[in-house]
């Protein structure tokens, strides 16, 4: 074996350098999947960037893409700060079925419409209450903890349907579905309702010191303990912010389709919220909550799920694909893979 | 029965060890941490492989490269940690691996045999099929070494057999150690008390930073001989005094405990912590240094005795209330309990500070970078800037964000757990230094620490501890690396 001389060249690794900062930056490969994604929605419909005003509402592909990655953003956003403490919330989507069964329920009471609200919020609390206990109090590892609520959830809120009679009760009210599917201004209000949730939770965060006090326990629980952070307080109100971000999307899917239906209601949103964050670049390690990032992988999600709805292809074809497209962009972002790629490709030139 | 020989230079792990273990003799192996001896045990047992050199036995030479191997062989290994499934049966452990098996099914009836068997060879006499956990430590460090025994042992390895016994039940291991002795098994032993060495050993060997510096029957190795060769020091050597002038005796006492302990872990201490004043907390490893700083800081809670912090005193002793106190501490193990290696330098200096404020009144990005630019001028800790990962600076630099933390938080009293392990001479000196220069400023320091030399340098006082017990203080002029040293082992110089 002869060893390879290292050869310098002056101008060469300048531009190699600056590639590897924007290529190691988290934001770049995300952004281009979605720019990715959106382009070839281009090429096969050139309308898709296409917006007009359909009875006073902002209407396209794209504002739809925004419209329906609501929910799951919103979950994905209490989510990252659960991922962010080294836990996970597996019941989220149970969370939004009670929530929604809570909602239809106090509806039929004749509870006045703004009331319902705190209702929603009562019901995300509690759940948060519970899977904090859980996780904080009993010390139970957070995937099992929150399996519990997960698997009964759904349970509780058939329950709840049964309190008043009725399977899948139906509700009508203007102030919910106006959250869900009216506008303000030609912009849908969910976004403005999304729009308000990430800006208190950002505020939560980033304006006081919770968010470096939830990083440093998801990343190092002793050395926090030992630098005075009250780890299991802070675990608990990870837990309860991810309690009432999934209930606040709870409001929004339930007066979607005005039912309490707890069986199909935010199915599998825990997985695409999971996804969506680690795409977003959090790791399960925990240690870093990136709210904004957060949102770019729920955009990801979304867009490819309306594109491959929008571009004939089989509606059974999209979770393959989701699969595909996760899998390219978790491997753009490993260093690992980078550096194999790399090396794969300066062997090649050789 | 002959001896066991072997030499191999490793990395820096083991360097030309050469170790001669004999038949019915009970053989101690001592050294400080990273000496080279768990890695001289995993080689012999082979749990790693040597680089160069070979091992004998009975004068052939004998390959060992998994521990199967070792076991056909005929050496057993007990581990520091009992590895054994405390919920399982004491038979099903005992057979764990290597379950007799009749038509590929396992057959508990001769299972139970054989775990009969096996305690009987160490003459134990007890319930099988209770679960192992419901038995005390040390008949689960019993059962452990009856599972590493077979018929044709003929080394067995005990790696801190007495870490958690008390003085009865380590007085059962060493009947039953002197038994296994006298049926003509090598024994090494593994341990930091040095009473127990003196008790049960017939030969003491030495390690020092991968190498073997000393072996010699146990009457020619008296204590003292000892502890110098495991600290590396020669006696008659001076040291080097960084002291000024001693504080002033009406100085204020900020940090007193008095009887503060807790169970098997440390016996209960008096310590006293003047402004202005730095203590040493000096003793071999497993003395009690860490223990006490905790105990001290709350990061152990004590279950006996009282400490007082600036004249008031503390109830419920927990990490946030002593910074709240005005108590700092910077962590031994750095990686495990000290940097949130994710977070930016700036986060982890003002973290401290900023769990000592709250949650609500946080402080501002400005306020924290200057806090940060601060710290990283004053220490000199080489950073590009404040917001790189701390994970990803050296060891020395990673101290230093730590030492920083606890500064920012505005502390009286300053716990510092080997502040100088694992980081490079200039480093190293920067520190010391820094010390001197605290306390300089009225801060009260603890240091502990494994490096007589730094003690000797920086300590106004010095608490000498021996096997979990403080045994002594030393002060002023006294403060001599010889003194320390006598008093560790115990002689009046």
């Amino acid at each position: 074996m002869t060893q390879t001389p290292i050869t310098t060249n002056p101008k060469q690794p300048s531009i190699a350098a600056t590639l590897h900062v924007i290529a190691a930056h988290r934001v770049v490969w995300p952004l281009l999947a979605l720019a990715l994604i959106f382009f070839i929605d281009f090429l096969i419909s050139p309308s898709f960037f296409s917006i007009r005003v359909v009875e006073g509402r902002l209407f396209g592909s794209v504002i739809d893409v925004f419209y329906r990655a609501v929910p799951t953003a919103m979950v994905a956003l209490g989510m990252a700060v659960v991922i962010g403490t080294k836990g996970i919330d597996l019941s989220v989507g149970s969370t939004i079925a009670i929530g929604g069964a809570v909602i239809t329920w106090r509806i039929h009471a004749g509870d006045p419409h703004i009331l319902i609200l705190f209702w929603a919020l009562g019901v995300g609390l509690l759940c948060g209450l519970w899977n904090g206990f859980l996780v904080a109090a009993l010390e139970i590892q957070p995937i099992i903890a929150t399996l519990i609520l997960m698997v009964s959830g759904r349970g509780i809120g058939l329950m709840i349907n049964l309190l008043y009679g009725g399977t899948n009760p139906s509700f009508t009210s203007e102030l919910l579905q106006g959250l869900s599917t009216g506008h303000i201004a030609f912009i849908p209000t969910r976004l403005l309702v999304f729009l308000l949730v990430f800006v208190v939770l950002w505020a939560l965060l980033r304006r006081t010191a919770l968010g470096m006090f939830l990083e440093s326990v998801g990343g190092n629980a002793k050395a926090a303990y030992l630098t005075g952070i009250n780890a299991r307080l802070i675990i608990f109100s990870a837990y309860i912010i991810c309690g009432l971000t999934a209930a606040s999307a709870g409001v929004i899917l339930a007066a979607d389709t005005h039912t309490s239906d707890p069986v199909s209601i935010g199915r599998n949103i825990e997985l695409d919220a999971i996804l969506a964050v680690v795409i977003g670049g959090g790791s399960l390690a925990g240690g870093r909550i990136y709210l904004g990032m957060t949102i770019l992988g729920a955009l990801v999600i979304q867009a490819l799920t309306t594109s491959i709805l929008s571009s004939g292809l089989p509606p059974e074809y999209n979770l393959v694909v989701e699969a595909v497209v996760v899998l390219v962009v978790l491997l753009l972002q490993s260093a690992n893979f980078r550096g194999l790629a790399v090396s794969i490709l300066a062997r090649r030139k050789r | 029965m002959a001896g066991v020989s072997k030499a191999f230079p490793g990395v820096r792990a083991l360097d030309k060890v050469n170790l001669r273990l004999l038949g019915g003799e009970v053989h101690a192996l001592m050294g400080e941490n990273g000496a080279g001896k768990s890695t001289l045990i995993k080689v012999l047992t082979g749990a790693l492989r040597r680089d160069e050199g070979e091992i004998r036995l009975d004068g052939q030479p004998v390959e060992i490269n998994s521990p199967g191997q070792a076991r056909a062989l005929g050496i057993g290994t007990v581990y520091q940690e009992v590895n054994l499934v405390p919920t399982m049966s004491v038979t099903k452990n005992l057979t764990l691996g290597r379950q007799p098996a009749k038509f590929g099914m396992i057959s508990w009836r001769s299972a139970r045999d054989i775990a009969k068997t096996r305690l009987k060879r160490l003459n134990i006499d007890i319930d099988i099929e209770r679960p192992l956990g419901s038995y005390s430590v040390a008949i689960q460090q019993l059962i452990a070494i009856a599972r590493a025994l077979e018929e044709d042992t003929r080394v067995l390895v005990l790696d801190e057999p007495t870490a958690s016994l008390d003085a009865k039940e380590t007085a059962l291991l060493f009947q039953i150690v002197r038994d296994l002795k006298s049926r003509g098994i090598a024994i090494v032993f593994i341990t930091h008390f040095i009473d127990q060495v003196y008790q049960i050993a017939d030969r003491i060997s030495v390690l020092r930073n991968g190498r073997l510096v000393g072996s010699a029957p146990i009457g020619d190795m008296p204590p003292l001989k000892l502890i110098s060769l495991m600290i590396g020091r020669e006696l008659g050597q001076t040291g080097l005094r960084l002291v000024g002038e001693a504080p002033p005796s009406d100085a204020p006492v900020l940090l007193e405990a008095k009887g503060l302990g807790r169970r098997l872990m440390m016996e209960p201490f008096d310590l006293k912590l003047r402004g202005g004043e730095v203590v040493g907390l000096s003793g071999l490893l497993g003395s009690g240094r860490t223990e006490v700083a905790k105990l001290v800081f709350g990061a152990m809670k004590p279950d006996a005795g009282k400490l007082q912090v600036g004249g008031a005193p503390m109830t419920g002793h927990s990490p946030s209330r002593s910074i709240r106190a005005g108590v700092g501490f910077c962590p031994e193990d750095r990686k495990a309990e000290g940097s949130f290696g994710e977070l930016s330098v700036r986060e982890n200096i003002v973290m401290a500070l900023q769990s000592k404020r709250g949650w609500l009144r946080l402080l501002s990005r400005s306020e924290q970078e200057k806090l940060a630019d601060e710290m990283i001028k004053t220490l000199a800790i080489s950073t590009p800037d404040a917001e790189k990962p701390v994970g990803q600076l050296s060891g020395g630099n990673q101290q230093k964000v730590l030492l920083a933390r606890s500064l920012v938080s505005g502390p009286r009293v300053l716990i510092l757990d080997e502040p100088t392990r694992g980081i490079d001479v200039g480093a190293h000196a920067e520190i010391v230094a820094l010390i001197r220069r605290l306390c300089g400023q009225g801060l009260a320091l603890l240091v502990a620490s494994s490096e007589l030399d730094e003690l000797v340098a920086v300590s106004d006082r010095v608490a000498v501890l021996r096997d979990r017990n403080k045994i002594g203080e030393i002060s002023g002029a006294d403060i001599t690396r010889d003194n320390v040293i006598h008093m560790i082992a115990g002689t009046q110089s």
